[in-house]
Order: C-alpha cells, then structure tokens, then sequence
C-alpha cells in the first residue's frame, strides 16, 4: 500500500473502508468488538437494573426523586445530532472530500464535548447533592454505568482528535479511511447505548 | 495479494452518478434522523404527560428499540452487502444481553 | 525480516521474541508461559493431594490451603489450559486456512503480553502478602471479608489477562472469516480451525461480563462500591451470575478446541476422511450457542427458585446430546479406519471413555433435586476434573506431541511419550475416580483435613498417589522435552506421514510468511487430496509468485502491557493509604495510553519480502529438504 498515493473523487473507491485488507480486518474485528461491547453494556444495565433504588435502610434517594428530565433531553438532542453529523462527515469522507469531512467530524466533536460538559455538571450536582459513589448500591450501580458511557464518549472524542489532527496534512488515503469509518461507527454505538441510557435509567427511573 | 487496491477510474458520468447516488443515501439519512428525533420527542412527552406505568414502559422499550434498529441499519449500514457475518454476532451478542438483563431482573432476588 | 538469519546470539532472540508478531512465535510464547503455569499449577495440586494424604495432616495450615486450593484453580484454568491451547491456535489454524498470518498481528502480540503479565501479576501474591483465598470462583460474599490483598491480585491480575484473551479471541474471528485461502469455504475448514473459531466467538461474548464482574470486585474491595456489599443494599447474587454466565461458556472455550485436536488425530491416524464432518461442525457450533444458556446449573442450590431451575436443567441436559454427536462420530471415523498407535493416537483413544465419564457425571448434576445432595462434594471436584483433565489436559498432552514437529521442526520421542501416557492416564484415573465416591461419602470440598473417624483415608490416600503417578508422567515429559532439543533431528514437512490438511504441505518449521505463494483449496482436507492425485508439491497454488507484504515487529505490545502491569499495583495499594499508590497508577496509565497513542500515530506499514528473496529461500528449504532425505536413507542402511 502506498501512503502517497493521491486519489481523486473519480479514483476514490465506494467502500474505502474495506478496499484493502487492513481495512476490511479492522471492519470486521471493530464490529466484533461491537458485539462484545453490546455484552459488556448488558451486564451494567442488569446490575443497574437489579440494584435500582437498594441502598442501607433509610437512603433517601431514589431514581424517581432525583433524576431531572430537562437536562436529560437536552443531552439526548445533542448525542443524536452528533450522531448525524458524523453520518455527514463519513458522506464526504466517500466523496473523498476530506476538508468538508473534517468541519463535520469538528463539529461532531463540539456536540460530543457539550455532551460531556452537561454529564459532568449532572453528576457534579448530584454528588452535591450527598449521592456519592459509595453512598449506595443504587449511586454505585448508577455511576458506573452512566459513567462507562461517559468514558466511551471520553474515547470517542480522543479518536476523533487524534485522527483529524494526524491526517490533517495527510489527507485522506486508503491507511486512514478505514480509521475514519470505524471512529464514526464507534460513535454511532455510543448514542445506540445513549438511547437505552435515557429510556431505562431516566425514563423508567422518573416514572419510578 | 488484496493489499494493492485495485485502480479505479470513473468517467465524468459514472462519477456524476455515483455522487447523486450518495446524495440521496444522505437525504435518507436525514429522513432517519428526524424519525429518532421523533421518537425521542415521543417518548419524553409520554413521561411528562405521567400516563400509567405499565403503558409507558412497554411503549418507551419498543421506541428504544427502534430507534437502535434505525442507528443499526441506517447510520451503520448493517444492511449493506457483506455484514451478513457482522449481523450474526452483533445478534448473538444481543441475545446474551438480552440472557443476562432477564435473568438480573427476575432471578437475583429470589 | 529477522526469521529469515539462521544463527543469532541469545540477547538478539531475546529481543526477537520479546518483539515479535508472527503467530508462529507467538506460539511459541504462549506454549512456553502456558507450559511454565502449568508446571507451577501442578506443584499446587501436589500440595493439595500432599495435605489430604492422610487424616489430620498439618503439612499446611488451613490459610496456606485456601491459597494454594484458589491458585490452583485460577492458574490451572486461565494460565495454564487457555494459553496453551492458544498456542495451537496460534501454531496451526492460521497454517490450516492457507494465511500468511493473522488478521491483526500486532494485537496477537499485545494479547499474549496482557495474558503474560496479568498471570506474573497473579502469581506475585505469593511473596507480596498472601494469595487469594476465595476459591478460583471467588464468590463475593467470601471475597468481600478476605483480608490483605489476595484477592486483588486475582481481580486485577485477571483484568489484565482478560483483555489479553478478548484480543486474541477478536483476532481469530477476524483471521478466519477474512483470510481463508481461495477455495477454502467454512465447509471445507478443518475441524481444528472451526473448533478455534466457536471458541474465540464464545471467548468474544463470555469474558465481558467476567471482566465486568471483575471490575465490581475490584471496585468493592479498592474504591468503596457497593455492588456486592449487603447492608449498603448490594447482592453478592450478581457476582455469582457474571462469573458462571462467563464461567459456563469458558468450559467449552477450554474444551471444543480439544475436541478440535482430537478430531484431527482420529482423521489423521485412521488414515480416514472424518465421518460426518458435517454433523461435527454442527455439533460444535450448537454447544457454542447452548453454552451461554445453562451457567444457573452452577447455582441450584442458591435458591433462584423452582422455575429457574427446571429450565436451566432442561437445558443443562440438551447439550449433552451434541456432545454425543460428536462421541459418535469419532468413533465411527475410528471404525475401518487404517489405525497407527502413535502417541497421539493413544491420548485421543483414552479420550473418549474418560471424557464420556466426565459427560455423565455431568448429566447426573443436572438433575437439581439430585445436585442439592452432590453441591460442593467431592463428586464435584471428581467430575470436573473428569472434564478438564480427561478432555482438555489430555487434548493438550496430544497436541503437544502432535505438533511439536510443526512448532519446532522436530519430534518428540515416541517411547517416552508412551510412558508419560501410561503414567499420566493411569495416574489420572487413580486420582479422580475414587473422588467420586469419597463426594457420595460426604466429604466435602475445599476443606483442608478431615478427622480419622470419617473413613475416608483410604481413598484420599489411593487419590494421592494416582496424583504421583501424574507428576511422574509430566516429569517423563518434560525430560522428553529436553532430549528432543538436545538431539535436534530435524523432519520434514509431514513427519507422521498422514497429514491431511495445509500445515502439513509446508516446512516444519514453517518460513515466517508461511506459504510462498497462497494455496488454492480443492476440498476437505487439501493436503490429502493432492497426494492422493500423486501432485508432488502437495499444493496447488492461487497466485503465482510475487512479493509479500509482511508487518514490522514491535517492542509496543510489551510496553503496553508493562504499563497495565505497573499501574495494577497502584490501584492495588490506593486503599492503602500509600503515597506512592495514586502516582504508580498514573504513571502505569500514562505509559500505556501514551504507547497507545505512538502506534496510532506513527505510519506502520510493514515490509515486503520480494520474489528473489523468495526465491532464495525457497532454494534453500529444497536444499535442507534433500539433505534430510538422504540422512534418512543412510540412517536406514
């Protein structure tokens, strides 16, 4: 594979991300990982599940006295429309229009950013509040796997930057392609767990 | 061996064709999206409007639910050619998912 | 480029190893830290049969047994049993395909790095403070009230090594649907391959909710959460069933590659086409997806409830049915078959009915009603080491032999291998057998002694010499070991002669690009079909000869691993209260994330071996092939 090969969009292949080997084993082993990461989510979702509300005797916090949903909603809008606008960036990526690629991934990174500023702030306000990491089975249960999601967002958005910033002289070639291809796929598993987030924890847990 | 790529080159037509081909994906995309938006707005407002619980759950599940087919099959293209294998794991690891949440909420209070 | 200089000094192999990416080596890698755990697991064992070898023994004290009884579990299973078998994924199914290597080369080396430090990790308890105690299934209740760090190094030592696990089950996934040679269809992969492939898909599914057991653990005892932790509204249930939702399906990542091996041995030394190859792959494929829906088998007794445990006994006793598909169908490829008793012939022989008596034990547990009266007996220790040591230690004996040749590029001694054999077999069976009854009596496991009074000392002490016998036949082995590398005579491609598929058509060792050219694959086993079309080469190929693109080794993989390796102990001594516990852990971080980060950013494109390079070579594998088979024929006169 030659790195300084230029393509144009008339030479740029219709599946860049899995026109070489490299990129086809890295599509199918990310998918994979995928899978295991669905299984991994599974298991803090049962444990949330089985422990929602358990704590000592006399804990005063449950999930329908302490969740907001505002602040929530506004976090989904904006996980969402991140999500597009990645779908954007990897639409231009095809065109082999890297610079309209790169404003969508940059700003798929600002959503992703206020995504976390506002997750930040909600969990700054509960532990505030007194619902602290260790203060129940319940916070523990809950942190843990609100927070798992955060630090995914938190790779996500390292990806991101680390791959704009790489490229960002490179331009796009078949060695980096499939890089761009799978951190937005990354991204697109973060909202689909986002989704049962605000359905099951926020949702289910307003409505008690 | 796969790792030269092979050459393409596109006439003018082709090309033309191709990237109005994308562009209508896109359009398709935009449709999706609005739908998850949709849903979203669906089902925050059936909170909010405080219906009874055993009509909300099932009905925010399934939205959910649709939602992640929507993110699936659209912004990840698990319908494309050649994710057939990639859609056989993802399932069996949502059927292990799906195991493992059922036997957390029935079985590990009894 | 380094495989290709013949002799180099000891630090320059060091380094080669330690930076290695070619799955041959990594084999290696894997064979020999697998091999040293296993020694380091048997050791454990003797100790446990030593401490029951009479009524009241005080050889260790009851704390030093828990320890020993919990490392020889873990070690035995997750540093011993997986590793080596991975060895032989490693060594054989990538050969098997016709690939030129694995999908993801330098996350193979990552893998075994993790795997590598996360046992060393584990096995440092013994001089830093006591090991773990809880039993290798650690339940929380009892892993919560240990004291001293035991049961940390088990968390975090099998974090580390888990990951290093996922990785490799993640990159045979990938090498085996992408990298198939042309014409070698998933009908048409050898049973080896596809027994590698069920297991990495269970190894992909089955260790995330371990680690995420794991990490609750680690969690409970280091920073202060409550998952398992009962009067803060916890429940040490939810440890149970992340460990057995994994655990299950781990028994059939240890055994459907055995079976996998042995398929093999029954094909090749039957001189016989496997009978219904079809139903075997089935049959693998079927316990794959039963296994991840009978772990509450495991928790009769903890009270889930009547319901829950008519439906996981149902299940429990349908997966024997594939299982004795695929006893069915060995021996019908052993019938009329054209049979060699090689060693490894003799272990897959003594297979069946060791193993078949494992299966049925296991049935017998999944009877509930009946399990509530074996739980935590000796029948429990006797019918899982039925399984283990009757399925997956023998297995592990076999392919040991049976691909030191493609490993090493020289055969273990026949004659010491039978008595390792009969050493080990009879050993075996003297030791678990009467463990059976000793579980009827009422002795209970995991206990350190027993009282005179109890009439169990014959048995224990019948156990504890068939162990003897046991480190005897590992002891003849090893020696075997050291012989053959001393004698170093070399073989050729196909030393047993009846080799039925691709690994058998290259050099033994095999060049570190494997196939010069990519083989084309005209059936079920391709090797077989060629020679038996008289085709001398043993190989049709798919390409004609051109350059080969190979990945540079790495140091990367071993820095990483050294980083969650430092940072472990940082977390292990946060709790402490020790000053330098918070930088190790960030420091430990930072050196992983940051080699992390030097290999997405560096350009890593590899190298190409060219045609004449090739060429060359090939030269000489002909030239060392021809003095081989005139050595032979003079040895013959």
């Amino acid at each position: 594979m030659d790195l300084n090969k230029r393509y144009t969009p008339q030479t740029w292949p219709d599946h860049p991300e899995t026109a070489t080997l490299e990129g086809k084993n890295k599509f199918v082993g990310f998918w994979l990982l995928l899978a295991a990461e669905t299984v991994t989510f599974a298991s803090l979702f049962a444990t949330y599940l089985a422990l929602k509300d358990k704590g000592p005797s006399g804990m005063e916090f449950s999930a329908a006295g302490l969740f907001e949903l505002p602040l929530v909603f506004a976090m989904t809008m904006i996980l969402l429309t991140s999500s597009l606008t990645s779908v954007y960036a990897i639409y231009h990526m095809k065109n082999h229009n890297f610079k309209a690629m790169q404003a969508w991934l940059g700003i798929t990174v600002l959503l992703g950013l206020a995504f976390l500023g506002l997750e930040i702030y909600e969990f700054n306000h509960y532990v505030h509040l007194g619902f602290g990491y260790t203060n129940s089975a319940f916070s523990s249960a809950f942190y843990t796997l609100v927070g798992t999601h955060g630090a995914h967002v938190v790779f996500g958005l390292s990806w991101f930057i680390a791959l704009m910033i790489r490229n960002a002289k490179r331009g796009l070639n078949m060695y980096n392609a499939p890089k761009f291809y799978l951190a937005a796929l990354y991204w697109h598993f973060i909202d689909v767990v986002w989704v049962f987030i605000f359905t099951v924890v926020y949702l289910m847990g307003v409505i008690g | 061996m796969a790792h030269d790529t092979h050459d393409i080159h596109r006439s003018r037509a082709e090309f033309e064709f191709i990237k109005k081909k994308r562009a209508a994906e896109m359009r398709g995309q935009l449709t999706s999206f609005a739908m998850m938006i949709f849903l979203t707005l669906i089902a925050f407002t059936l909170v909010a409007a405080d219906f009874s619980t055993y009509l909300i759950v099932p009905i925010i599940l399934l939205l959910a639910a649709i939602q992640v087919v929507l993110q699936l099959y659209h912004f990840m293209h698990m319908s494309n050619k050649g994710h057939g294998m990639m859609a056989f794991f993802m399932f069996s690891g949502m059927f292990v998912a799906f195991m493992t949440i059922i036997a957390m909420v029935t079985i590990v209070w009894w | 480029m380094s495989s290709n200089s013949q002799k180099k000094g000891f630090g320059a192999t060091i380094w080669d190893y330690l930076t290695t990416v070619d799955h041959k080596k990594i084999a290696i890698l894997y064979l020999i830290s697998g091999g040293f755990f296993f020694l380091v697991g048997g050791v454990e064992a003797m100790l446990i049969r030593i401490q029951l070898m009479k009524a009241g023994n005080d050889f260790l004290s009851a704390g030093t047994y828990n320890e020993v009884l919990t490392m020889h579990g873990t070690t035995m299973i997750f540093l011993a049993a997986m590793p080596i078998l991975l060895a032989f994924m490693n060594a054989v199914s990538p050969l098997q395909i016709g690939a030129r290597d694995v999908a993801f080369p330098f996350l193979n080396s990552l893998g075994f790095w993790l795997f590598f430090f996360g046992g060393v990790f584990l096995n440092l308890s013994w001089f830093l403070g006591g090991a773990p105690d809880a039993g290798w299934t650690n339940y929380a209740s009892l892993a919560l009230a240990s004291e001293g760090h035991g049961i940390d190094f088990y968390s975090l030592g099998l974090t580390i090594s888990g990951f290093g696990t996922l990785i490799a089950g993640i990159n045979f996934l990938v090498t085996i649907i992408n990298m198939r040679a042309p014409g070698m269809t998933y009908m048409r992969m050898p049973l080896f391959t596809w027994t590698t492939f069920v297991a990495s898909a269970l190894i992909l599914l089955a260790f995330p909710p371990l680690t995420v057991g794991i990490f609750f653990m680690v969690f409970d005892r280091l920073f202060g959460a409550n998952f398992f932790d009962v009067t803060m509204g916890g429940n040490t249930i939810i440890w149970e069933h992340f460990f057995w939702i994994f655990g299950h399906p781990e028994v059939y990542i240890l055994v459907l590659p055995a079976f996998g091996i042995f398929s093999e041995i029954f094909a090749i030394f039957s001189r016989k086409r496997l009978f219904g190859y079809t139903a075997l792959v089935f049959a693998t494929i079927l316990i794959g997806f039963y296994g991840f829906m009978v772990w509450a088998h495991h928790m009769f007794t903890v009270g889930l409830g009547p319901t829950a445990n008519a439906v996981f006994a149902l299940a429990t006793m349908i997966i024997a049915v594939p299982t004795g598909i695929k006893i069915f169908n060995w021996l019908l490829t052993i019938w009329g078959g054209s049979i060699s008793f090689t060693v490894p012939m003799i272990y897959a022989v003594a297979f069946i009915p060791s193993f078949v008596a494992g299966g049925v034990t296991g049935v017998m547990q999944a009877i509930a009603p009946l399990d509530y009266q074996l739980h935590d007996s000796y029948f429990i220790v006797a019918h899982f080491h039925y399984v283990i040591v009757g399925g997956v230690v023998l297995a592990i004996l076999a392919g040991t032999h049976l691909y030191w040749p493609k490993m090493f590029g020289t055969m273990l001694s026949e004659k010491l291998g039978k008595w390792t054999f009969w050493f080990f077999f009879i050993g075996f069976h003297l030791t678990f057998f009467i463990q059976h009854f000793l579980g009827l009596m009422g002795m209970p496991r995991r206990v350190y002694t027993f009282g005179a009074d109890q009439g169990w000392d014959l048995f224990n002490a019948i156990s504890s010499v068939g162990a003897l016998f046991m480190a005897i036949g590992v002891i003849i082995l090893l020696v075997n070991v050291v012989m053959t590398v001393a004698k170093n005579e070399r073989v050729g491609n196909d030393p047993w002669g009846d080799g039925r598929t691709l690994e058998w058509a290259i050099p033994s060792p095999p060049p570190f690009y494997n196939f010069a050219q990519t083989p084309l694959v005209r059936g079920l086993d391709p090797y077989w079909i060629e020679k038996m079309e008289g085709n001398k080469e043993g190989m049709v190929y798919a390409e004609p000869l051109g350059d080969i693109h190979m990945p540079n080794g790495s140091f990367i993989p071993f820095v990483i691993s050294l980083g969650m390796f430092i940072a472990s102990f940082g977390a292990m001594y946060f709790m402490d209260d020790k000053a330098w516990a918070l930088p190790v852990l960030i420091g430990g971080l930072a050196i992983t994330f940051g080699s992390m980060l030097v290999r997405s950013l560096k350009d890593d494109l590899g190298f190409h071996v060219t045609k004449e390079e090739l060429i060359a070579d090939n030269e000489r594998i002909q030239r060392e092939a021809r003095a081989l088979e005139g050595g032979k024929k003079g040895g013959l006169k």
